[in-house]
């Protein structure tokens, strides 16, 4: 009941070699940086490009080209026909598969209405809006009924305004379709909304995985860390104290031994423009290096040993009145520090 | 506001078109347009027009059914020396069609390389025959469509077959239904320019098909004889061709392209 | 200078019957297709005569040349293959002066070599299941075939019309058709085909008419290529190539 990829592409200077496991109703994530191999990945699985194993419930795959995979792709720009109506798109893969016209178009009618887009039915691709498409392109995937099913960033191509009630639409298909899925994003609230599981792909490798709260809580790679929005360092911890790779040294209040990740959110720290005295275990000093006005606060990148970023107010930053360049002091309460061996 | 339009665009622009028109206009002008109705219902110029508005079409078959998948087969093919064939397909261009007619009589000729099996084996001799007249128009007719509808294809988008494939089209299927589709504005454009050229296609079919009216007299060559001894006669015959090839370019430039 | 020149040579040729020793300068022929052979020799031995003067040839078929020098081309000499084409630029003014024939060409039947398909004589041209090229009717071998049919009471059965004589020629050379009716020079200048007497031939005769043309930019040298076209000299080449002499 499993899908089993062992995937070795090498094109050029770029080589890709990931093992993936996809359990049946399972959604996995595939996530990484422009350039990682995501894409590979997903097109060496739909047999569009040549190199690896795949087995699925013990067949096995190998050799076999595109046509004759029981796979279904929803490509990033969606890809769908437009010289074709709405049903002929969706109609089209169990047409191809050999369905006659009249089963074919009940099917594609069928998927229709499951994705809400019965009434679209006879309209031409290009009068639909960005998400309706996605959701005529997933409804078009799903209609051969697959065994894998292939997203490449279904929701890159929409607007901010429109991606977060298509992502959780998604994410309902998602969890009502039975077979394998692998999701190719590089955005991480894609994938923690609507995988079950992720994989972290850099440079043609997997690098970490997990379930999406694992992953936000544990990041393992510099990455990772960046797209959850965490401070994140490499140490050796001696009972409270962490000793960290970089220079600088932390205390922490789970005792630990050994070589440890270091991770704590960037509003766990505090900014002061004289050495605070009391209860902090840990102050250091800092020098502003950067500014970012967020939505309802503002990161401010900080120089010292170690490096940190901190999340203020905008109050904290009209007291401070904050330029780059600027000597503080920062603060952490050794509570907010998380560690976990490496 | 309509932004003004460069000048150094405009001026060759228009000495272009100026270029292509007047002589075309000359010949509407010299036009003796009393002799044109009876000219228009005289037996041979019917005959003569007949003959070339089918020869030229059935040449247009036969140019879509064997370019167009040599055009795929050239831009998707995916083979070694496919640029020398591309090379090879261009030729007819170049070769004086007269050229052309003459090396289609050494192969399909009665004594011809290939022409001598068929005349002894089925007794088929294409030359002096109205299909000798379609095979010598689609020679010279064919390189302007696979030119054109090749063309279309490299430019087309390969991943909406891609995306046919993982839906379990096989390659033929995908040609049909997507990728033809897809380039057909090419597959239009291309077929105007291969039935224009095969309607005034003279040298080829002249030497390759001789001329004998009612079986391979098509107009062009109605009109090369009449400049012969009747210089008038042609230029009504040319205007005849010309309005005829505009009013079908015409026509289905409003039917197939506006869709 | 070119006008100074043309105008010496007149005053020189002033007086004196135009004879072989004047003429100078370049001179254009347009010359009828047929002629290409006998007229690019002719042209070099008058050059090699007449030191300093040059022959520039223009071989088409004579409607064609006629209508060019109409359109005021600028020759020198037109070489007509038949009558009617000369009559075309002296009925415009072209040509003023009487054009002169100056050589005479008959029909042959013209087969491929070593004859495959037997021809003996015009009546083979009736029989259908023959493959038979003519000239068409409107060039100058089409009019004379038609006549020729008609005093031999022939009713031809042909399976092209061919634009000119050299296109029917070809089709014979290659094989295609197993006769054609052509000029008896077109013959003696191909090694492909074999040339057929008939019977009726010397009853349409092709008169080949040559004049100087009235603005011709080099009229001495022009009158002195006529007259050297009509000359001993000149006779024995055309005959050469295949020409009766008028």
């Amino acid at each position: 009941m499993t899908l089993h990829a062992e995937l070795r592409v090498r094109r050029g200077g770029f080589d890709l070699g990931v093992d993936l496991g996809v359990e049946r109703g399972e959604v996995v994530a595939l996530l990484g940086p422009n350039g990682a191999g995501k894409t590979t990945a997903l097109r060496a699985l739909a047999g569009l490009t040549p190199g690896g194993r795949v087995t699925c419930d013990g067949s096995a795959w190998d050799g076999l080209p595109a046509e004759r995979r029981p796979v279904g792709v929803v490509f990033q720009d969606y890809l769908l026909f437009a010289h074709m109506s709405v049903l002929d798109n969706v109609a089209f893969g169990p047409r191809a598969r050999g369905t006659r016209k009249a089963e074919a178009n009940a099917r594609a009618l069928d998927h229709l209405r499951q994705v809400g887009l019965e009434d679209f039915a006879k309209a031409k691709p290009r009068t639909l809006s960005g998400g309706q498409a996605q959701r005529v392109a997933l409804a078009r995937a799903l209609a051969t009924s697959p065994e894998l099913l292939l997203l490449d960033e279904p929701l890159a191509a929409l607007d901010a305004s429109t991606r977060l009630r298509v992502r959780s639409e998604l994410a309902r298909h998602l969890r009502t379709y039975e077979g394998h899925t692998l999701l190719v994003t590089h955005d991480p609230l894609d994938a923690m909304v609507l995988a079950d599981r992720i994989v972290i792909l850099e440079g043609g490798r997997a690098v970490q995985e997990g379930a999406p709260r694992e992953v936000v809580r544990q990041p393992r790679t510099d990455y990772v860390a960046h797209l959850v929005g965490l401070n994140f360092y490499r140490g050796t911890a001696h009972s409270t104290e962490v000793r960290l790779d970089d220079g600088g040294t932390l205390t922490v209040a789970e005792p630990a031994d050994g070589p440890v990740h270091v991770v704590f959110p960037p509003s766990a720290v505090s900014l002061y423009q004289e050495k605070p005295a009391g209860s902090p275990r840990n102050t250091w000093p800092v020098t502003v290096s950067g500014i970012e006005q967020h939505a309802h606060t503002t990161r401010v990148d900080l120089d010292g040993s170690p490096a940190v970023l901190a999340d203020v107010t905008t109050a904290t930053v009209a007291e401070l009145r904050l330029q780059p360049g600027d000597e503080l002091w920062a603060s952490l309460k050794a509570t907010e520090i998380h560690t976990y061996p490496r | 506001m309509r932004q003004r339009l460069p000048v150094v665009l405009v001026l060759p622009a228009l000495a272009g078109l100026a270029f292509l028109l007047v002589p075309l206009i000359g010949l509407l002008v010299e036009a003796p347009w009393t002799t044109l109705p009876s000219q228009l219902v005289s037996a041979e110029v019917g005959e003569a027009l007949k003959l070339s508005l089918v020869c030229a079409s059935l040449a247009t078959v036969v140019c879509l059914v064997l370019g167009v998948p040599l055009a795929w087969l050239l831009a998707r093919g995916d083979l070694p020396g496919t640029g020398v064939v591309r090379a090879l397909v261009t030729v007819p261009l170049v070769l004086p069609p007269v050229v052309g007619g003459v090396a289609l009589l050494l192969v399909l000729g009665r004594r011809g390389l290939v022409g001598q099996h068929l005349d002894a084996w089925f007794g088929v001799s294409l030359p002096f025959t109205t299909a000798g007249v379609v095979v010598a128009e689609a020679f010279v007719a064919m390189p302007f469509l696979v030119i054109s509808v090749e063309g279309a294809l490299r430019a087309a988008d390969r991943r909406y077959e891609e995306a046919a494939a993982t839906l379990g089209a096989s390659r033929w299927l995908t040609f049909r239904r997507v990728t033809l589709p897809g380039v057909l504005p090419g597959v239009v454009a291309g077929t105007v320019l291969c039935w224009a050229r095969a309607l005034g296609e003279f040298g080829a079919t002249i030497t390759f098909a001789g001329n004998f009216p009612g079986t391979t007299t098509t107009m062009p060559l109605a009109v090369y004889l009449a400049l012969e001894t009747d210089p008038d006669a042609a230029i009504v015959l040319s205007v005849v061709l010309l309005l005829v090839s505009v009013a079908v370019l015409a026509g289905l430039r409003d039917r197939w392209i506006r869709a | 200078m070119r006008r100074v020149l043309a105008l010496a040579l007149l005053l020189a040729g002033c007086g004196a019957t135009p004879a072989a020793t004047t003429g100078g300068g370049e001179i254009t022929v347009f010359a009828a297709a047929s002629l290409t052979g006998s007229f690019t020799e002719l042209g070099e031995r008058f050059e090699a005569a007449h030191p300093g003067a040059k022959v520039r040839f223009n071989f088409a078929g004579s409607s064609a040349l006629a209508q060019q020098i109409n359109q005021g081309a600028p020759a020198d000499v037109f070489a007509s293959a038949a009558p009617a084409n000369m009559k075309q630029v002296t009925d415009t003014g072209a040509v003023t002066e009487t054009p002169v024939t100056f050589a005479r060409n008959t029909l042959q039947i013209a087969v491929p070599k070593g004859n495959p398909a037997g021809i003996t004589g015009l009546g083979d041209f009736a029989k259908a299941d023959l493959k038979i090229a003519l000239c068409a009717e409107q060039v100058p071998c089409g009019a004379a075939a038609k006549k020729v049919f008609e005093a031999a009471n022939v009713t031809a059965a042909p399976d092209t019309l061919e634009q000119d004589v050299k296109a029917a020629l070809t089709k014979v050379a290659l094989g295609e058709v197993d006769a054609a009716l052509v000029y008896r020079t077109d013959v003696r200048a191909n090694d492909k085909v074999d040339g057929l007497d008939f019977a009726e031939a010397g009853q349409v005769v092709n008169d080949y008419p040559i004049a100087t043309v009235a603005k011709a930019p080099n009229p001495a040298t022009a009158r002195a290529f006529v007259g050297f076209v009509l000359s001993a000299e000149g006779r024995e080449v055309l005959t050469a190539a295949g020409f009766a002499a008028p």
